[in-house]
């Protein structure tokens, strides 16, 4: 319980850094310091899985994000109606704390969930499907549509970055080609 | 109570980050911050006291695992946010290529 | 054009090719092993890619895209959306969507056991690794001309 505490703190430590820093490059590895932070929780969390996707994402997306910021110049505005934009943002953010603590109320202490549904898992998970990791049961045989989904989404995804980034189809018809492609 | 009144301060930090700020790697920054806050909640939604992994040994009985239900949507939902952040990316690379800034306010123009 | 040095510095590719095929073989034993230990298709999938990023990045792209382009990846990725579904509708064979059709589910805690899941996994890593390679690949093709110059 006390290393959960312990750990937020850090975690809130390394995203107050990351959103007030000026250099992008610091506010990326800032970013990096939180992932970590939260691949740390889930094995507090007794959640070894997503533990090792967490590790292996927050490396994947840091070096996507460090292929953004680099030889980048970093225009910074400091005009603008600075007050009134903050006054507003935190306004905003106060009046979602209020309301998500209304809802908190009703959530089960922590530590002593439901489990309902899971309690079905628990009990005839391993002698129908026979596999010993029940997370692995779980997302590929009593949901598997929800992977289906996930498989969809990932494949949109993939294929907006394709139709984003590349040159082809951007050719007008007097223009001269290019050598390479993609 | 506590630890999820700190997973809101987490998600608060983000949304702060996305709303305030006028560089794009600045909001996707705060994009991904609010991403880990709504993960690390739904799984502490399913921690219990004194809990197991729900991973089962070979010669010994568990009887006190932790709910695999929200570990297992939690573990789709991390590769998707890594797709999301991707995508983001490769827009605001798009938008730095055709204005030549990332600041938000001075990306006025349609077409370019 | 070719004789200029790409990538990064001896160092950097003496170990990066000594330790790109250990990476890759990690990624193989998580996936492989995915129903009876921590891991899985998702995180065997990711990790399978950093070994392909981490070549790209110590050897410069035009050398790597020779060996693996982005299309290639793409219809990998495809390839592992098909596997997915036809595990899906084999299914049918007994009754339903996504049917755990094997009647001999084998011994419990070994390789070989649990039905479609291991295959399932082996999709999944196919799909999830070829499509965030190419998101990779694409990304790092991607030349920055700065738009300030064209007014």
């Amino acid at each position: 319980m006390f290393e959960l505490y312990f750990l937020f703190s850090f975690m809130i430590a390394g995203a107050i850094i990351a959103v007030t820093v000026k250099d992008l490059l610091s506010s990326v590895i800032a970013v990096g310091v939180t992932g970590l932070g939260v691949c740390l929780t889930f094995l507090v969390l007794k959640a070894p899985d997503l533990a090792i996707t967490q590790l292996v994402v927050e490396v994947l997306c840091l070096i996507i994000l460090i292929r953004a910021t680099i030889r980048t110049d970093l225009p910074f505005a400091t005009t603008g109606r600075w007050f009134f934009n903050t006054f507003i943002t935190l306004a905003f953010i106060i009046l979602f704390l209020g309301i998500s603590y209304i809802a908190l109320l009703d959530v089960p202490a922590f530590g002593y969930p439901i489990m309902k549904v899971a309690r079905v898992y628990l009990e005839q998970g391993f002698i129908r499907t026979g596999a010993a990791n029940l997370v692995s049961a779980v997302i590929l045989d009593y949901r598997a549509y929800d992977t289906l989904g996930e498989a969809t989404i990932l494949f949109t995804a993939v294929m907006g970055v394709l139709a984003v980034i590349r040159k082809k189809g951007r050719k007008k018809i007097g223009e001269i080609e290019e050598g390479q492609d993609e | 109570m506590g630890v999820y009144i700190l997973c809101l301060v987490l998600f608060s930090v983000g949304l702060y980050c996305m709303l305030r700020k006028r560089n794009i790697i600045k909001i996707i920054i705060g994009l991904i911050i609010a991403e880990y806050a709504v993960n690390l909640f739904i799984v502490l939604l399913g921690y219990r006291m004194e809990g197991r992994a729900p991973i089962y040994a070979a010669n010994q009985e568990i009887l006190n695992m932790v709910d695999p239900l929200p570990q297992a949507l939690v573990l789709t939902s991390i590769v998707i946010g890594l797709a999301i952040t991707a995508l983001v990316v490769g827009i605001a690379m798009r938008i730095y290529e055709r204005y030549g800034t990332f600041d938000i306010t001075r990306i006025n123009k349609l077409k370019g | 054009m070719n004789k200029e040095p790409k990538g990064m510095t001896l160092i950097v590719k003496t170990a990066a090719r000594l330790t790109a095929g250990v990476i890759l073989m990690y990624g193989i034993y998580i996936i492989s092993h995915g129903h009876v230990s921590p891991g899985g298709g998702f995180a065997g999938g990711v990790i399978i890619t950093l070994a392909f990023v981490l070549v790209i990045l110590a050897f410069g792209k035009e050398f790597s895209m020779r060996k693996v382009s982005a299309s290639i990846a793409s219809s990998f990725e495809s390839f592992g959306a098909i596997m997915f579904l036809a595990i899906a509708l084999a299914g049918f064979l007994g009754g339903y969507f996504f049917l755990n059709f094997f009647i001999n589910k084998g011994v419990p805690f070994t390789l070989f056991s649990a039905g479609i899941i291991p295959l399932c996994n082996i999709a999944i890593s196919l799909k999830v690794g070829a499509g965030l390679f190419a998101v990779f690949a694409v990304l790092v093709m991607l030349k920055f001309t700065n738009g300030k110059d064209k007014g």
